[in-house]
């Protein structure tokens, strides 16, 4: 029983992980009609930008909080040079252009940074655990990995729904001529949601790095997942993203955790772990399949798409 | 039917011209490596010859096609591994069984659209992935190696490398002539229609899903059948053959050789592995060129080479 | 326009990289290995560990010039499939050498022993060429997979384990190391799990039935970034104190700065350390800190080792790269000064080697050491080797 609480708490918390990142992607795409398979990459170059500031200022709160405007400027720099003429084109032209970045990325990413990879240390009072329960001691950072992960959904929520610049989000999103046509700057208004989802990545990437280390190409395998999760939340509903992220990251552990046990009932036990890894990461893409073919358009179909 | 020698012709015939001639320059020049890489360029332009049919006619952005070959392949692989080695039996089961994958995906993928359509095809090619990953007695995330390649039975013999080239390059062509005569007819009218507006076709009275479905299953096929001999050229198949940025691979080589042009495969295909053989020998840091490079090509290279190859006609 | 230029210059190169290679002047050597990607830094030390053996033998073997092609396999086995072809039937090398994964290993064998050009290994540990499919053109300075992990099983039996848990990546060397683990473990083992590899980077459920099983030790194998991930995490969740971490190929000179604090307390067995007392080796570690101004990992020193063994062979043939016979007589006589001390090759062409156990030490300068505690097995041989028929 306390195993299985602390199995759904792990799930809840790469749900969160996944939530951030989703969040940025189905944001630019939701609002300007962008896919960008390069949000990996900014999740990956905000990683190090947190590492480096890190070691410079040696805080990783300070790190943490530089790294953000940083990747904001980084992603506003990539929307102009590069993406900006994008926006007129079909999505399989905007596919191949990111897929580019991706490799450009990588490549660039390793030259600058070097091949060893860096990690982020965590400060004294994030290394221990919190004791739940009795019998379940469970690791302090991954709360605050919960904790900014809700806070950043109330916030994007609130900046959405109640702000004037959500206000010209929503305009531009559902009627871009008019919006424009009522003084709105339209290209000033691009510029800075991709530059908010460039720093939504960042923060996805520097919070995963203390768990998972700096390197090249670790925003690949996790982009293809936050794709996963904002076709099953519906592209470009902030609320769907949420709630597909909650699935995936709980199928995903709970699949991890539980089905070796089951199928070592019946084969080997090292037969049973390499298959029970097999059928866990494809029911991720099962419940896609399942929820399209249901659901053309995802759970929350973002309206006026 | 009389063929004007205007460029697109004329690019063409130079191109498939220089790889029948390629076995001759290579027994000349003694490399046999370059046969190797021919081998490969034609085997990839066959598999992306078979993604335009739906992506450049059709219109539908396919991000899983490297699915059907890593089907065709394992199909080669699992069956050499039991002893069939007979090409007779080990081709049309994995052309047919690449065609039931895909009339299974298509059927459930083809009622969404747009980027829906991209990620459910996507999400179907990465469980087959992890299908392979998971066949444990096959070497599972290892891959599989073909201890013998597929026999005719003496002729032709795929251990020869001309024969074998040959092989791949009628089979190409054939492949290039099936597109041709497809996308003439009525039904290859109805999938272009269907690609600039599906209501209206649909309104004049054409079901188009069971067009654009017939579509699916004949691209995956013959992109099946191109998993087969890449697995054959490789001797080995592993589940890296289906992992999505190989679909992104061959949607590269759609794109940049020209979406909706007969040849446009086949140059994407050599422009790309002649590319990152050539790059990937000046540094290893390759990428950092070719990723820009797409993008440059995205911008600014309307239409890929097929398309600047027409532009360059209509200025004559 | 610009498209136009590439493809005439892309083409221009291709003519350029496949001209037929000129007569014998040069020994000729193939080097594969990781040189991109998260795991770049190994290729890198590997390479380093060819130049500067290349620098201690005057760049000559046989009064010879050497020429080392290095190739990148992006950790993907069919790459490294397509490099070995190239290198073999483009460049006409005479030898291949590299190879950090089994898997890519695996795949890449073929077309160069098929090729009768001789492949020597330097860490890659699949046991098929081990064993089964052991060949006269293969060699290799490492080992098999199941060697570390079995003197690891050894090293829990002596110190009193009784229940364990395994948990590793699921390829090849994975399987392989727990397997070669299981063999030797008295123990009983409570749990088994292999994780998505190299994708899966969140150990969390994983560690959290790690803490609900009654495990007195956890026995891992997650070479290069992936490691550090699993200490990382494990440190995180309050266990590495409760449940120790018995590694396989884990902790080395590319993790520990990296690791720091959570490195120590890991117990390992491995082939080497720097602290080796040989001649050799001390030679090796103190050029190769001079020269690249790093402390060389394993990977360096049996790929140092692997480069002298290709000298030995090439001097044994008199420079006469044709005789492929007299390089193999030579080679199998492994007369190299190696850093692992006294060097001998078994009838499958493999070392016979001993296994160590070894520690983190912080050292005074803030810097972190690993040391060589005690020998665990000596004259070590892998299981799969009695399956090779070769004499």
């Amino acid at each position: 029983m306390i195993l299985f609480i602390e199995q759904i708490l792990n799930g809840v918390q790469i749900g969160l992980l996944l939530f951030l990142l989703a969040a940025g992607l189905t944001l630019v795409f939701g609002i300007m009609d962008l896919v960008n398979l390069a949000h990996g990459s900014l999740y990956m170059m905000g990683a190090y930008f947190a590492a480096v500031l890190t070691k410079l200022t040696g805080s990783f709160f300070l790190g943490a909080l530089l790294a953000l405007p940083a990747a904001l400027l980084l992603g506003i720099v990539v929307e102009v040079v590069a993406l900006r003429s994008l926006y007129s084109r079909d999505h399989l032209d905007q596919v191949l252009a990111t897929f580019g970045l991706i490799l450009f990325f990588n490549e660039a990413a390793q030259l600058v940074f070097g091949v060893a990879g860096m990690t982020i240390p965590l400060p004294e009072a994030l290394q221990g655990q919190i004791q739940i329960m009795p019998g379940l001691p469970y690791p302090t950072y991954r709360f605050v990995v919960v904790a900014v992960g809700l806070a950043c959904a109330l916030s994007l929520y609130w900046l959405v729904v109640r702000t004037r610049v959500g206000m010209l989000i929503r305009a531009g999103a559902s009627n871009r001529e008019m919006a424009g046509a009522l003084g709105v700057n339209i290209a000033r208004l691009y510029t800075l949601v991709f530059g908010l989802g460039a720093a939504l990545a960042a923060l996805a990437g520097l919070m995963a790095a203390p768990i998972t280390t700096v390197r090249v190409g670790m925003g690949e395998n996790i982009l293809i997942l936050a794709f996963v999760v904002i076709v099953i939340g519906g592209i470009g509903s902030v609320r769907g993203a949420f709630v597909a992220a909650f699935l995936v990251g709980l199928l995903d552990t709970v699949g991890r955790a539980f089905l070796p046990d089951i199928l070592t009932l019946f084969i080997n036990p090292i037969q049973a772990a390499s298959l029970a890894q097999g059928l866990s990461s494809m029911l991720i893409y099962i419940l896609m399949a399942l929820v399209l073919v249901v659901r053309p358009a995802g759970l929350f179909p973002a309206p006026g798409r | 039917m009389a063929i004007k020698p205007t460029p697109t012709v004329a690019v063409a015939t130079i191109v498939l011209a220089g790889f029948a001639l390629l076995p001759v320059y290579a027994v000349l020049a003694g490399d046999s490596f370059v046969l190797s890489l021919g081998t490969r360029i034609l085997v990839m332009a066959l598999a992306a010859a078979s993604l335009n049919l739906i992506l450049g006619y059709g219109g539908m952005v396919s991000f899983g096609h490297a699915a059907y070959l890593g089907v065709g392949g394992y199909v080669v692989g699992i069956m050499a591994y039991h002893g069939v080695t007979s090409a007779w039996v080990q081709w049309p089961v994995a052309i047919l069984l690449s065609a039931a994958v895909a009339l299974f995906i298509g059927a459930l993928s083809l009622r969404t659209r747009g980027l829906y359509f991209i990620m459910i095809t996507l999400a179907f090619a990465q469980m087959i992935y992890y299908v392979g990953v998971g066949l444990y007695d096959y070497g599972g995330d290892d891959g599989l190696t073909l201890n013998a390649r597929s026999d005719f039975g003496g002729f032709p013999s795929l251990d020869d490398r001309p024969q074998f080239y040959y092989l791949c390059f009628i089979l190409l062509v054939a492949a290039l002539y099936l597109m041709k005569r497809l996308v003439g007819s009525r039904f290859g009218q109805v999938i272009r229609g269907a690609k600039s507006n599906d209501p209206r076709m649909h309104a004049i009275g054409f079901p188009t899903m069971r067009y654009r479905l017939t579509a699916f299953v004949i691209a995956g096929a013959v992109c099946g059948l191109a998993g087969v001999l890449l697995a054959n050229q490789a001797d080995f198949v592993s589940p890296a053959t289906m992992h999505w940025t190989r679909s992104g691979d061959l949607i590269v080589m759609v794109v940049l050789g020209g979406m909706g042009s007969l040849m446009g495969p086949v140059y994407g295909a050599l422009t790309v592995l002649a590319l990152e053989e050539s790059l990937s020998s000046l540094t290893h840091y390759w990428k950092i060129i070719f990723g820009p490079f797409l993008v440059l090509v995205v911008l600014f290279g309307k239409g890929g080479i097929a398309g600047l190859i027409a532009r360059w006609e209509r200025r004559k | 326009m610009s498209l136009k230029t590439v493809l005439l210059a892309g083409s221009a190169l291709l003519a350029l990289g496949i001209s037929p290679a000129y007569a014998q002047s040069e020994v000729k050597i193939g080097f594969i290995t990781t040189l991109t990607g998260g795991n770049a830094n190994i290729g890198q030390d590997m390479r380093d560990a060819v130049e500067l053996a290349l620098d201690h033998m005057g760049r000559k073997m046989a009064g010879k010039p050497v020429k080392v092609i290095y190739e990148d396999d992006d950790q993907k086995p069919e790459v490294g499939k397509q490099k070995a072809e190239k290198l073999v039937q483009s460049d006409k090398v005479d030898f291949v050498s590299g190879f950090i994964w089994s898997n890519v290993l695996l795949a890449s064998a073929k077309p160069v022993t098929d090729a009768k050009v001789f492949l020597v290994n330097a860490n890659a540990g699949a046991t098929q060429f081990v064993g089964a499919q052991c060949n006269p053109y293969f060699f290799s300075t490492s080992w098999g997979n199941d060697q570390m992990p079995a003197a690891m099983g050894e090293l829990m039996n002596q110190k009193g384990v009784a229940r364990a848990y395994a948990i590793t990546g699921n390829y090849a060397a994975g399987r392989d190391m727990v397997k070669g683990w299981q063999d030797a473990f008295k123990g009983q083992v409570v749990g088994t799990d292999l994780t998505k590899w190299p994708d899966q980077l969140d150990f969390s459920a994983e560690i959290s039935k790690i803490r609900n099983s009654n495990a007195q030790g956890v026995f891992f194998f997650f070479p290069g970034a992936h490691g550090i991930q699993f200490i990382t995490q494990y440190t995180q969740a309050g266990l590495k104190d409760k449940i120790p971490l018995y590694s396989v190929f884990a902790i080395d000179q590319l993790s520990m700065p990296l690791l720091k604090d959570n490195a120590v307390g890991v117990i390992q067995t491995g082939p080497w350390t720097a602290d080796l007392p040989y001649a050799a080796n001390q030679k090796f570690v103190t050029d190769f800190k001079k020269k690249f101004n790093k402390v060389p990992t394993f990977y360096a020193a049996q790929t140092y080792d692997a480069i002298n063994l290709i000298a030995s062979g090439v001097a044994g043939a008199k420079g006469d790269l044709k005789d492929k016979e007299a390089i193999r007589a030579a080679m199998k006589k492994a007369n190299i000064q190696s850093v692992r001390g006294p060097f001998k090759l078994g009838p499958n062409q493999v070392p016979v080697l001993d296994i160590y156990q070894q520690v983190v030490e912080k050292a005074a300068d803030g810097d972190y050491q690993q040391l060589t505690v005690s020998t665990v097995l000596k004259d070590s041989v892998s299981s799969a080797a009695s399956a090779c028929k070769m004499q």
